[in-house]
């Protein structure tokens, strides 16, 4: 793998430079830690200590602490590991179709074919309606009696009759993870085209000249260029990802058969249907455990770090 | 990929650009059909492509509301003000924040960068559903419950977070000479971000300013819980009280999608013009 | 690279978190308890703060009018009311109740929501507030909406429950000259239909996984001589009747009686099926009648649209069972620690008094008997057209009406049943296993 493609100009740095260079960093760090940490420090610290009690709002009063309990119990359960699972598989898929497809679109427009700043201008487009609506949209558009998908299916011969779609959990599945990917694709298209429409022209130039194909080019030159995008597409969309609960309440409500019923959506029946705020709140922190460990792997894997000591 | 000068190639492109453009489209249309047809078309087999009898009921409904207009529609109006001064106030501070802290990370060898980036992003790895009965017991002990205020400090804790994250990862696309040399000349840090950084990050900052945007503007769990009336209802709240117990207003529904979506759009169009694409010295493209 | 470090750090945090907490936890800990502070003293001005429903009973210009003739009545006590849809109501009373003081004086409560708010202790006992005679006017199957173990926690508002509503065209096209009173009937007569090709599928129901499924198989449960729950608050869904219930219900899908979307759809899919035409009968709640009857925007069987008593299985109609519906109403609750508890009541009592439930009853018929006798009652018919129709079936049928159990569990109970019958549904499962895992995980939840 060719790493960094503009590597650092090798400078001598002195302690002092090095001791101001921490207080600046920190100084430009600080306003925005404070304001997240400030908000949100105490309710995590208070759900923290929950999760470790057996507390549940309809039993006031009566309250026990039971450590790791909360925890166990979940971890032994094996609704929970196929809510994992599935969870997984959302998360897999749509981060991956948003991912390749981000790539491929965001080419396409950097090839700047005929209409190319109109369709930029478009990507916005889905990811500008709100996703409560996106989801009621798709909900009809899905809709088994009356939907569009049927109804343009029939019409153009691909289908003899109606298909009730949201009646098998798989294929409701498959079609959530559509409505989502159609809604956030703009997302990692947008970013990943900005890194693109960044890379100084020389470098394909260069390659060009060396006889390089397109492909090879793309692979090592364009793609290395656009880890960090990749990086932060792959980051931020897997932690959205995997907390993935309105567009699920708003299409299925977690049917057919739990069979679209996620982490995040088994936190809300937990927290708020059930009322079980301790065992709620330990929910919450294995989600986060489960997403921070894939963001550790994602930079372990792809972060390349210029300014690393070595 | 540098622009192809085949015909063929560009023929192909060109397809491709028109099913994608076709992928977005349709299900667009479909939403602003909706908003202007009756339920009885809506229901219709097989479906009216376009309706027979368009209404502009649920438009005239949210910008003209009178005596026998429903109470979602009149809400409507100004859920749109409240969610315009929310998301932009958002976005101009999540900006000013974020971005200088998005260059220490990117641009700065300190201690404790990594772990300081990663726990700043832990913030959003808890459901929010998981925290928001404690935040909303600070709210309403502090009486910032149904205020725009808190809707502000709130969603800045996520969008400060991804602005941070986005804005560092375009800040290191950008070759280092070009800051050294600034650094040599004796500029400061700050300066350099302003003079040199700042200037060629035309397309991150614009794609940054609309993510931001729409992250605010998009939320839904927090407003609901934290807002109770017209003064600080946001947009998804009140598009989500087109729905009675059972029954459920689908053409306000996508009336009100629609709408919502006109002033994200607006903005993109705005920054159109400042994602200009690529370095400005010895660039091919543009 | 950092990772490991960012590791160290971050398990550096928890502990100094973990830290904080053992410091921070016994006192602070759960409940907030409420010192349950004395009435703000009189003559001082207090507003009594409403969370109501959207587009449900009363409108927002008829709860403001309600609001300001209180007013007028109680000078110094405003009233304040805020509206939400169904889906958020509960979501926004569970975050604003679980703090140290109530966000809302007054709020409507779902009847199955009761027994888990009393018991969290959210809802104001109100038994002794209310005089005998009122007691006596209202509805006793009201009541029960609003009582958890003999306790009344609020005032019965809005009455609802599942109906039986068929399609008067299709019924004479096919020959009959009234509509089913058994299930058996009704597949019969579907079938003709189906054979006729008056309709695909002669029956929808909101079967999806949510509450909306549990309500339809309790309603044909009962009418098979089941038991959803039994005296001591046992599930009893599993017994003989509860799987031959559930085994009907798949086999109507194999059948091609049901609309095998059925699966998927919740009361809006059922409305807009029936009312499409598409389907000869129906179960759903009372608010469709006016909407599919008379609303031509919404519908394309206007005036064809017949309602009659729910119909029950054949074994339930020989062991003397006329009927079997599920009741669905809602009440209205005073927060157990409202600063403003007597003035909170005193709204409530208004709001729900019989002159105030008779002047507005367009939209919402009245939990009074005495509405629905002599005078009152033909106020109540002559109200509108839908109404003339509509509340007659709907008295009779309240006397077969049946209350979903009063347990605080209830909610994970019913997902529980729901991810059963989707289970027998979809095939994963027999009803048989499909009910008998369902009522040992509800077991436990009892412990």
């Amino acid at each position: 793998m060719q790493s960094s493609a503009h590597p650092q100009m090798k400078r001598k740095r002195s302690m002092s430079q090095q001791r101001r260079d921490t207080w600046v960093a920190w100084g430009l760090v600080l306003p925005s830690a404070l304001v997240i940490g400030g908000v949100i420090l105490y309710p995590i610290v208070r759900t923290l200590i929950l999760s470790t009690y057996d507390y549940s709002l309809i039993r006031p009063g009566q309250e026990q602490f039971i450590g790791l309990g909360n925890y166990l119990e979940f971890l032994s359960d094996s609704m929970f590991w196929q809510t994992i699972k599935r969870t997984a598989y959302f998360t897999v898929i749509s981060v991956g179709l948003e991912l390749v497809l981000g790539i491929a679109v965001a080419m396409l427009i950097d090839a700047h074919p005929p209409g190319w700043r109109f369709l930029r201008f478009s990507l916005i487009i889905p990811w500008a309606v709100p996703t409560i609506v996106n989801g009621t949209m798709w909900r009809w558009i899905y809709n088994a009696d009356y939907g569009a998908l049927n109804g343009l299916l029939l019409q153009l011969g691909l289908i003899d009759s109606y298909i009730p779609w949201l009646i098998k959990p798989w294929r409701a599945m498959n079609l959530v993870i559509w409505a989502d990917v159609w809604h956030t694709l703009p997302f990692a298209a947008l970013i990943i085209q900005a890194a693109l429409a960044g890379i100084p022209g020389e470098y394909h130039e260069a390659a060009a000249i060396d006889g390089a194909n397109a492909w090879r080019r793309f692979w090592n030159i364009t793609l290395p260029l656009l880890r960090p995008a990749i990086l932060v597409v792959l980051v931020i969309r897997t932690v959205e990802a995997f907390r993935v609960f309105d567009i699920i309440f708003v299409i299925t409500r977690g049917g057919p058969a739990f069979g679209t019923v996620t982490i995040s959506y088994l936190t809300y029946l937990e927290t708020f249907r059930n009322m079980s705020i301790g065992s709620g709140a330990a929910l919450s922190f294995i989600v986060s455990a489960f997403i921070l460990a894939i963001a550790i792997v994602y930079i372990r894997v792809l972060y390349t770090d210029d300014l690393a000591e070595s | 990929m540098p622009r192809t000068k085949q015909p063929m190639t560009r023929v192909v492109l060109f397809i491709l650009t028109l099913f994608v453009l076709l992928v977005i489209y349709l299900p667009i249309a479909w939403l602003v059909i909706s908003s202007i047809s009756t339920r009885a078309e809506l229901l219709s087999t097989p479906p009216h492509w376009i309706p027979q009898a368009p209404t502009f009921e649920n438009y005239t409904n949210i910008f003209f509301s009178g005596p026998g207009t429903p109470d979602a529609a009149r809400v409507f109006k100004r859920s749109m003000v409240n969610s315009v001064v929310v998301a932009t106030t958002v976005t101009v501070i999540s900006l000013l924040l974020g971005v200088p802290a998005a260059y220490a990370f990117s641009r700065i060898r300190f201690r404790g960068r990594q772990a300081a980036k990663l726990t700043l992003l832990g913030t959003r790895m808890l459901p929010a559903i998981s925290i928001i009965i404690p935040l909303y017991m600070i709210a309403a002990r502090t009486g910032l419950t149904d205020t725009r205020s808190v809707l502000v400090v709130l969603y800045l804790t996520f969008t400060l977070p991804f602005v941070i994250w986005i804005m560092a990862s375009f800040f290191e696309t950008i070759p280092m000479e070009l800051e050294d040399a600034a650094r040599i000349d004796g500029a400061s840090r700050l300066t350099t971000l302003w003079r040199v950084i700042l200037p060629i990050s035309g397309p991150g900052l614009a794609s940054t300013i609309i993510f931001a945007f729409l992250l605010a503007w998009d939320e839904f769990f927090f407003a609901l819980i934290f807002t109770s009336t017209e003064a600080s209802k946001t947009v998804p709240v009140a598009i989500a009280e087109f729905t009675g117990r059972y029954a459920v207003d689908y053409g306000a529904m996508t009336t009100g999608g629609v709408l919502a979506a006109v002033p994200p759009v607006l903005l993109a169009l705005l920054f159109q013009r400042y994602i200009v694409s690529g370095l400005t010295a010895g660039s091919v493209k543009g | 690279m950092n990772v490991r470090k960012s590791l160290l750090f971050a398990l550096a945090l928890v502990a100094v978190l973990a830290l904080l907490a053992a410091c921070a936890a016994p006192a602070a800990a759960p409940q907030e308890a409420s010192s349950g502070e004395a009435e703000a003293g009189g003559g001082e001005a207090v507003t009594v703060k409403v969370l109501a429903m959207q587009q449900a009973g009363y409108t927002p210009d008829e709860m403001d009018e309600i609001a300001s003739r209180f007013t007028a009545d109680n000078p110094g006590i405003d009233v304040e009311v805020s509206y939400l849809s169904y889906d958020e109501l509960y979501d926004k009373l569970v975050t604003s109740m679980s703090g140290s003081k109530p966000a809302y004086d007054v709020f409507l409560v779902d009847d199955i929501w009761y027994a888990q708010f009393a018991s969290a202790g959210w809802l104001l006992d109100v038994t002794d507030r209310i005089p005998a005679e009122v007691h006596d006017s209202i509805f006793d199957a009201a009541w029960d909406i609003t009582t958890v173990d003999g306790k009344i926690y609020g005032m019965p508002w809005m009455l609802d429950q599942e109906m039986f509503f068929y399609n008067t065209e299709m019924l004479e096209a096919a020959g009959y000259a009234a509509p089913p009173t058994t299930w058996e009937e009704m597949e019969e007569m579907g079938l003709k239909m189906k054979e006729m090709g008056l309709v695909e599928y002669p029956i929808i129901w909101s079967w999806a996984q949510a509450e909306a499924s549990i309500t339809d198989f309790v309603a044909l449960l009962y009418g098979n001589g089941g038991e959803f729950f039994d005296e001591n608050n046992q599930p009893a869904f599993n017994n003989e009747r509860g799987v031959q219930t559930l085994a009907w219900m798949v086999d109507s899908i194999e059948k091609g009686v049901t609309n095998p979307s059925s699966i998927a759809s919740v009361e809006e899919d059922v409305r807009s099926v029936f009312s499409q035409g598409n389907a000869a009968f129906a179960m759903n709640w009372s608010y469709m009648y006016e909407l599919a009857q008379f609303n031509e925007e919404e519908s394309q069987v206007t005036g064809k649209v017949g309602l009659a008593l729910m119909p029950v299985f054949e074994q339930g109609k020989a062991e003397g069972i006329v009927s079997s519906t599920i009741d669905g109403s809602m009440g209205f609750s005073v927060a157990a620690n409202s600063d403003h508890v007597d003035a909170a009541w005193g709204y409530l009592e208004f709001l729900t008094s019989e002159p105030i439930q008779m002047e507005f009853s367009a939209h919402l018929p009245p939990a009074w008997k005495t509405a629905y006798e002599g005078e009152n009652l033909q106020k109540l018919l002559s109200e509108n057209k839908s109404n003339e129709v509509l509340v007659p079936v709907f008295t009779e049928q309240f006397k077969y009406s049946h209350v979903r159990p009063k347990v605080t569990y209830y909610t994970e109970a019913s997902t529980t049943l729901q991810l059963a019958l989707q289970e027998a549904l979809g095939g994963s499962k027999t009803p048989e296993e499909a009910l008998n895992d369902a009522a040992a995980a509800i077991q436990e939840m009892a412990q």
